[in-house]
């Protein structure tokens, strides 16, 4: 239910954090993370997750398989 | 201009194009560690002329916005702004490189906190530094917190340094009233386009109001908010600066138009720069083999627009990070390390003295001139020539020719010595031994010149210049560049005149696309 930022592609810019609906990313050890249990795609706030539509490089803020899709809580 | 429908083709054959060279853009890893989104950054001509006394007072230390003042005063970048919200064919994120010195690049970013301490350790340490700017290595408004906490800390602690920004503008409207508040009295928008059908080919996308946005719909937002910027900017009297970056074939022509759009809307200086792309960037533009302009196109669009507006033609596409007079960086002197050692007092008025004595060598160079160019009034000529010049500042011909950096280009004629632009060209000397090499670039760098100015010049290099028929000039060191340049001009028209020579025309020059490598 996430996503993830590819760390060797990342160039530290800081935009995905200041856009990030769910203050989900964060600096670490010289790169940027997401946190998977904050993240919600930014269903809910945006039409489209920030983090990949802000990242100055492409297929960089992408999906992780790892976690299963984000479902938002049912009205 | 092509009709719709065969455009359209082109333009689809050119995403496909696309599509592949952004994945090399992602691919490329540049040859350090952080990168930045390309904002060139940082003037007028002479001296004040008719200029209004409100706008001169502005101007006429800040080495960006005076060609004069340039040779006398420094400037500073620091890197406060890494996020960027669009992105530029010119530009890749990822590049920082030792020997890379341009826009957008940087080796360090810094807190607002770090950014205030480096300002006042330079200007304790470079009294004639006036300027500070925020430049990226993004786009300051995309990181507005950042670049107002660190502009409110400087004006506590610095507070006769003047401050500027140079910007994308796709968030200069919102913006518009926190810098005048924040007495930013000197703001710089990077324009390439009006039409955003141009503006496609320069911008894959923009991302505006929590959306990207791609083709001549990104294009169209970004001119409409830099123009409506710009309005908002100068009504409020803040001066503005254009910067445009030459791209032969997508936007050569289009500058021109360019050029009007701004000037209507009360645009102060118009900066044309030639591209800086080449593989090695990683930049789309790089990578899709995009040329930048020679010396001669670059000069014949500037002259073209110049009946138009002032033009700048000194700028030096500096690092976002830059420290020092233009054309030097002595960004090394003052890391992020360095700078929490040092202990700083910060000294007013040791500033204000060190610049009072400028302002003297500044009115003796002016004066100078003046009775030079008082010799050359007798004599009628049509003779138009350029001549390069190696200096180290304070308007001087003070550096050797195998230490330049760069060559500074006048234009000569019956009206005087006219500063056109300059030439980077690598060390040709390093630790005392001259390269072949590097002397021919150094050659095809002021190819279109007719000699050049240096404090002293080796036996090997001189007989190079004379065989590819530059003149080297060495009986002028340590005077004042226009002075001597027009001394130097009046005794040529004279040799002409008697047939001792015959007056020819050179040919076309190279701009070097790369690094101006800082010695530390």
């Amino acid at each position: 239910m996430a996503f993830k930022i590819i760390a060797s592609q990342c160039t530290n810019c800081t935009a995905c954090e200041a856009e990030c609906p769910n203050l989900a990313i964060s600096e670490k050890d010289g790169t940027f993370v997401i946190d998977p249990a904050k993240c919600t795609e930014c269903i809910g706030h945006f039409g489209s997750p920030q983090c990949e539509a802000v990242c100055p490089v492409d297929n960089t803020c992408v999906i992780d398989p790892n976690y299963p899709r984000y479902q938002a809580a049912a009205e | 201009m092509d009709t719709p429908v065969q455009h359209e083709d082109t333009y689809v054959e050119r995403l496909v194009d696309m599509d592949a060279v952004m994945q090399q853009v992602a691919e490329h890893k540049g040859c350090g560690t952080e990168g930045g989104n390309s904002k060139p950054s940082c003037g007028s001509s002479a001296g004040q002329g008719d200029m209004p006394t409100e706008i001169w007072e502005k101007v006429k230390n800040h080495p960006c916005y005076s060609e004069e003042a340039h040779h006398h005063y420094a400037r500073m970048h620091v890197a406060v702004a890494p996020a960027c919200n669009i992105q530029c064919n010119y530009c890749n994120r990822k590049y920082d490189c030792a020997n890379e010195s341009r826009p957008g690049v940087v080796s360090e970013r810094l807190t607002p906190e770090q950014a205030a301490k480096k300002v006042v350790a330079v200007a304790s340490t470079i009294p004639q530094m006036t300027v500070l700017g925020i430049a990226g290595p993004g786009d300051p408004l995309a990181n507005p917190e950042k670049t107002f906490k660190t502009f409110e800390l400087i004006s506590k602690m610095a507070p006769d340094i003047k401050l500027c920004l140079s910007t994308n503008g796709l968030t200069l409207p919102d913006h518009v009233d926190t810098i005048a508040r924040y007495n930013v009295d000197h703001v710089t928008i990077t324009i390439n386009m009006v039409d955003p059908e141009i503006g496609a080919q320069i911008y894959p996308w923009v991302f505006y109001k929590h959306k990207r946005y791609t083709g001549v719909e990104a294009a169209r937002i970004l001119t409409d908010r830099q123009l409506q910027g710009l309005e908002m900017l100068t009504e409020r009297g803040i001066l503005c600066k254009i910067n445009s970056v030459m791209i032969p074939g997508i936007n050569d022509q289009h500058l021109v138009e360019v050029n009007r759009a701004v000037k209507s809307r009360g645009a102060f200086l118009h900066n044309i720069m030639p591209l800086i792309s080449a593989p090695e960037h990683g930049t789309v533009f790089g990578l899709n083999g995009q040329r930048g302009p020679s010396a001669q196109e670059l000069k014949a669009l500037q002259d073209s627009c110049e009946g138009e507006m002032n033009m700048m033609r000194h700028c030096r596409q500096c690092r976002a990070d830059a420290v020092g007079l233009l054309g030097e960086d002595r960004s090394a002197e003052f890391t992020t390390d360095k700078i929490m050692e040092m202990e700083v007092d910060y000294d007013l008025d040791t500033r204000k003295a060190y610049q009072a004595q400028v302002e003297l060598e500044r009115q003796a160079k002016v004066a100078a001139k003046q009775e030079e160019l008082k010799e050359l009034a007798g004599s009628a000529s049509d003779i138009k020539l350029l001549v390069a010049v190696a200096t180290k500042g304070s308007g001087l011909i003070n550096e050797h020719f195998g230490h330049a950096k760069e060559f500074q280009v006048y234009e000569l004629s019956t009206d005087g010595a006219k500063f056109v632009g300059h030439r980077r060209v690598d060390l040709y000397c390093q630790g005392g031994f001259g390269d072949e090499d590097s002397l021919q670039t150094v050659i095809r760098a002021i190819n279109d010149c007719h000699a050049v100015f240096v404090a002293k010049i080796g036996g090997c290099p001189k007989s190079d210049l004379q065989e590819a028929g530059i003149d080297p000039v060495d009986r002028y060191a340590h005077e004042y560049i226009e002075k001597s340049a027009i001394a130097w001009f009046k005794d040529y028209l004279e040799k002409v005149r008697s047939g001792e020579i015959e007056h020819t025309v050179r040919g076309d020059a190279d701009i070097r696309q790369g690094a101006l490598i800082s010695v530390a």
